[in-house]
């Protein structure tokens, strides 16, 4: 359905930065600062993959996705979507390109208008790029509702009468309507039971095979981004920190943020639990108005080294292989870390 | 020695459109200095019975009936001045959203006051004294000047952690905590739960963690209770559990849990919706989902009974005879190995 070929670049982010403003004076209002969310953010997405986004809150991954969609101006770089720049689009020139580009948001409770008609909800979307007579988008909504596994006949009902995962249906049957191109969902999942939760994974790979499409999925949960996705790509206040496949970033993690959110996923297996080693990061994310210097997961890293760390910005360079990219000047040799590593971790590095 | 015993404990809520059975018949008791876990989807009854318990449920439109021993004295229709001196002090609890249980219009510090005040004859210098030390107990960096700042100024995992040092700042005997860690990050998630596990080695209180986050439970539970449709399902200890589950919804839940070294291309999923507690399925609550489902199933309700081999107690409430099941989990259990190890 896309005019890129299967792993042909999608979407091209280049040094994609959001500064959010922070002004000071009411008449006269001069910026004194500004909260930088997303940070010289660079990746690709190829057609028909799965690029899994991962972080923790504050991170900047839901910004990235507003940026993505246009629904926020960005402040500096580049997106590029099948070959074309869309970064400054007007938005008459933006509206075509909606239809290929669509959203699921995570709260299905606040996502779906609750006063409109589930019919009315999926065929907005139609109604709206001007697509098909009213029989067709009706005939169009019932076969969406019957691919997103809900019964046809509830086309008239309430968002109220359905429950959490039913609702979050409803918002993928509405994403699908306009047969996008690409799919990007923010946390679709993390406000569901773990039950419902496998139900809509299982459902977003069946129609990743079945329409050939492409997603970004944002989530704050490793496993799950690990289940869903092909790539991954870890990001930490406002910088992408580490971007690999999923089984070179998850098997051998380069990044020591990475290998801290990996340690720090709770195993449903409680001997595992007790042999497997964490690593405890100190303190809370600092401020995006004012990161720390160069590496800004430096004053958190277990492997931080004085007088480079905190110097001397690390930039995305290949490790181990031509796929798996991590910004840091001492990155991880063996995973799981050894007790060693874990205390002498940069002393060790920087012998070696 | 049990601190905390639950008898029996039903609750009721009467709504407009019929009676909502929201706990029928809940029995476990909470050891000293153990933790137990609580897992179930939303709506299966775990928060409510602890509400219950704590005698924090809206008496007019509910009814309640049981036994709730705390430390040999009967909760349930405990005088309302009682439960206060025993909730807070002795009881300490907290709660997932920790920006919706604090005030946001009053500083840290005098809300931690207050709370030991309410419980101790002290003065306001004293308790601001004790305030600071339970938000350095709770590893907050410089607690002084932190009294003087309101919940907005604090970050998720520091509130948590405001939180916490609430909970216990009479020293209490049982903690519950409700989704504790579910708003956090993981990495603020560990901090958190390692806090936990740190203050009840130095005071030795019982803990009770609610989740629906069977890894949290694995983590840091000694005896774990599964919930599902108001009701105990499954109740181990937490070796004996995550090894041996009996029951097919234990099974599922282990299934559906997208694990870190996974190579399986789909999950599991258990098909349909938890059951409504307004009219719950006949027999079993769980058997409209579960792919073991006989005749009797849907027409009566399994006990909850001992395993028999168990070296424990391990008790679990489904019809299926030991060789079925037995099967059924080695079955799985090889599934879920194989796809670890692929």
């Amino acid at each position: 359905m896309s005019s890129v070929a299967p792993g042909g670049d999608l979407l091209v982010v280049e040094n994609l930065q959001k500064y959010f403003p922070i002004t000071e004076g009411i008449v006269m209002q001069r910026q004194v600062a500004a909260v930088k969310a997303v940070d010289d953010v660079s990746f690709t997405v190829r057609a028909g993959e799965t690029l899994g986004v991962v972080g923790e809150s504050g991170c900047g991954k839901s910004t990235m996705a507003r940026c993505l969609t246009r629904l926020l101006e960005p402040t500096g770089g580049r997106i590029v979507f099948e070959g074309r720049d869309i970064t400054h689009l007007s938005r008459s020139a933006m509206r075509p390109l909606r239809r290929d580009i669509m959203m699921v948001f995570q709260d299905p409770y606040a996502s779906l208008n609750a006063r409109k008609r589930v019919g009315f909800i999926i065929a907005e979307p139609l109604e709206v790029h001007g697509i098909g007579t009213d029989a067709e988008r009706k005939r169009r909504v019932q076969e969406l509702l019957e691919i997103v596994g809900l019964n046809p006949e509830h086309y008239n009902r309430f968002p109220h009468e359905f429950s959490g995962g039913q609702r979050q249906r409803i918002g993928i049957a509405r994403a699908l309507a306009v047969n996008p191109k690409l799919i990007i969902c923010d946390e679709p999942v993390s406000a569901l039971d773990v039950s419902v939760q496998a139900q809509i994974l299982n459902l977003l790979k069946d129609l990743q095979e079945d329409f050939g499409l492409t997603y970004i999925f944002i989530a704050h949960d490793l496993n799950v981004v690990r289940h869903i996705s092909d790539r991954v790509m870890v990001m930490y206040l406002g910088k992408a920190v580490e971007i690999g496949l999923k089984g070179e970033l998850y098997t051998s993690p380069k990044h020591p943020y990475t290998g801290a959110l990996l340690s720090a996923v709770p195993v449903a297996d409680p001997e595992q639990g007790r042999i497997r080693k964490q690593i405890i990061l100190t303190g809370d994310v600092p401020s995006p108005v004012n990161p720390p210097s160069a590496c800004r997961f430096h004053p958190r890293c277990p492997r931080y080294h004085e007088g480079t760390c905190d110097v001397d910005e690390p930039l995305l360079a290949p490790h181990g292989s031509s796929t798996h990219f991590a910004a840091c000047h001492f990155p991880l040799e063996h995973w799981p870390m050894s007790e060693d590593e874990l205390r002498h971790g940069g002393v060790a590095a920087a012998a070696g | 020695m049990a601190v905390l015993e639950v008898k029996d404990l039903r609750t009721s809520f009467r709504t407009d459109d019929g009676v909502v059975q929201a706990v029928s018949g809940v029995s476990f008791s909470v050891e000293r200095g153990k933790t137990l876990g609580v897992v179930g989807e939303s709506g299966s009854g775990k928060s409510v019975t602890f509400l219950t318990l704590m005698g924090l449920v809206d008496k007019r439109n509910t009814t309640v009936s049981g036994s709730v021993l705390f430390d040999g004295e009967e909760m349930l229709g405990a005088k309302a001045s009682r439960l206060q001196e025993i909730r807070g002090a002795r009881i300490g609890m907290i709660f997932q959203d920790p920006m919706t249980s604090l005030n946001p219009v009053k500083r840290i510090g005098w809300q931690l006051e207050e709370a030991i005040l309410i419980h101790n004859d002290v003065t306001h210098k004293e308790a601001r004294t004790r305030a600071a030390e339970l938000l350095r107990q709770v590893e907050i960096p410089r607690a002084e000047q932190r009294l003087d700042d309101y919940p907005h100024q604090f970050s998720g995992g520091m509130r948590q952690r405001v939180m916490i040092a609430m909970a216990l700042i009479n020293n209490p005997e049982v903690v519950i905590a409700d989704e504790p860690t579910t708003a956090l990050d993981v990495t603020t998630q560990a901090q958190i739960l390692a806090l936990m596990e740190r203050l009840q080695q130095d005071f030795g209180m019982a803990i009770v963690m609610i989740t629906h986050d069977l890894g949290v439970v694995a983590e840091v539970a000694d005896d774990v209770i599964v919930m599902y449709g108001g009701r105990i399902v499954e109740h181990a200890a937490v070796d004996e559990l995550f090894n041996r589950p009996q029951m097919p919804y234990t099974w599922g839940l282990l299934g559906s849990l997208p694990r870190l070294n996974s190579t399986a291309a789909r999950l599991e999923q258990i098909p349909g919706q938890p059951p409504s507690l307004l009219n719950p399925p006949l027999g079993c609550a769980f058997n409209p989902r579960c792919g073991f489902t006989m005749a009797q199933c849907r027409s009566e309700l399994p006990e909850l009974r001992q395993l028999h081999d168990a070296s424990g107690h391990h008790l679990f409430r489904c019809h299926l005879d030991d060789a079925t099941r037995t099967e059924a989990w080695q079955t799985k259990h090889a599934q879920l190995v194989a796809e670890d190890a692929a």
